[in-house]
């Protein structure tokens, strides 16, 4: 992995974030985005649509728009994807965020509540990856 | 109009840097949460890149008190840290260190056709949808 590159990614990411906060004076936080693009109705679900469907161009844009080929070595299962997808949806709705509203944007409003949110879901997030999945998957 | 189209550039920016930095690749989320001799740091360098951005721009909004356009901006208080806080993130860790998966990547790698994220996402936003249950 090239290091400069997820650097340069980064600060893409915190740009996204950036002029969404300082043009609308919302958070991109994509949990949140992903929740309100199913129930939120109007305008309020259209932007969270226009946002998701531009995320995923992005993303094929950035690849140089090549069709999907596998991940390497990340492939967890089916029960193992399901619980975690589970998890993850749940969790992030409870904790009112993920990675990008608690992280990238929580952590700029110097927000108390997403400092510990932060704490929590890395810390639990290595033990999990460290000692609880390489049980599940035999290792791989 | 002003929102779909900053929606659009964002969520542009947004998809472009995770694929970019490496994390639209759950190999690379794990790679971060996996401590040990074969530990790689790029999550790191991600929302240390990142937060070079929005912490000094967020804060210029906050002594502005206005948006780009002009718009009176009021940020919004803290709240109190509490348990529900904690519970959440600490399944979103627990779920997060299963698959490498948080949310954005699971959008963009489902968007794109990966096999793994068409069956992580459903789920995901199923979870979501048992939150919203709870609220009722």
């Amino acid at each position: 992995m090239n290091l400069w590159m997820s650097f340069f990614g980064g600060t893409l990411i915190g740009l996204a974030a950036l002029s969404m906060y300082a043009l609308n004076g919302r958070i991109a936080g994509i949990s949140g985005i992903l929740g309100g693009a199913f129930w939120e109705r109007g305008m309020e679900r259209r932007w969270r649509l226009a946002f998701l469907l531009s995320l995923i161009a992005g993303g094929w844009i950035a690849r140089g728009g090549a069709m999907p080929s596998p991940w390497h070595g990340a492939s967890s299962g089916t029960a193992l994807l399901i619980a975690s997808g589970l998890l993850v949806g749940f969790g992030t709705r409870i904790g009112n965020g993920c990675t990008s509203g608690h992280g990238v944007c929580g952590l700029a409003r110097q927000s108390p509540r997403s400092l510990a949110s932060v704490l929590v879901f890395m810390a639990i997030g290595m033990a999990t990856a460290t000692l609880l999945r390489p049980l599940l998957t035999g290792g791989h | 109009m002003r929102l779909l189209l900053t929606s659009i550039v964002a969520g542009l920016l947004f998809g472009a840097g995770l694929m970019l930095s490496g994390m639209a690749d759950p190999g690379n989320v794990l790679g971060f949460l996996t401590v040990g001799p074969d530990w790689n740091p790029s999550l790191a360098l991600v929302m240390g890149g990142a937060l070079l951005v929005t912490a000094p721009g967020f804060a210029w909004v906050h002594r502005r008190g206005r948006l780009l356009d002009g718009r009176s901006f009021t940020p919004v208080a803290h709240g109190a840290i509490d348990g529900r806080l904690l519970a959440g993130a600490a399944l979103f860790g627990l779920g997060w260190g299963l698959s490498g998966y948080c949310p954005g990547p699971a959008v963009v790698s489902a968007g794109l056709g990966h096999t793994d994220a068409l069956l992580l996402l459903p789920a995901l936003v199923t979870g979501a949808w048992l939150a919203r249950l709870l609220d009722r």
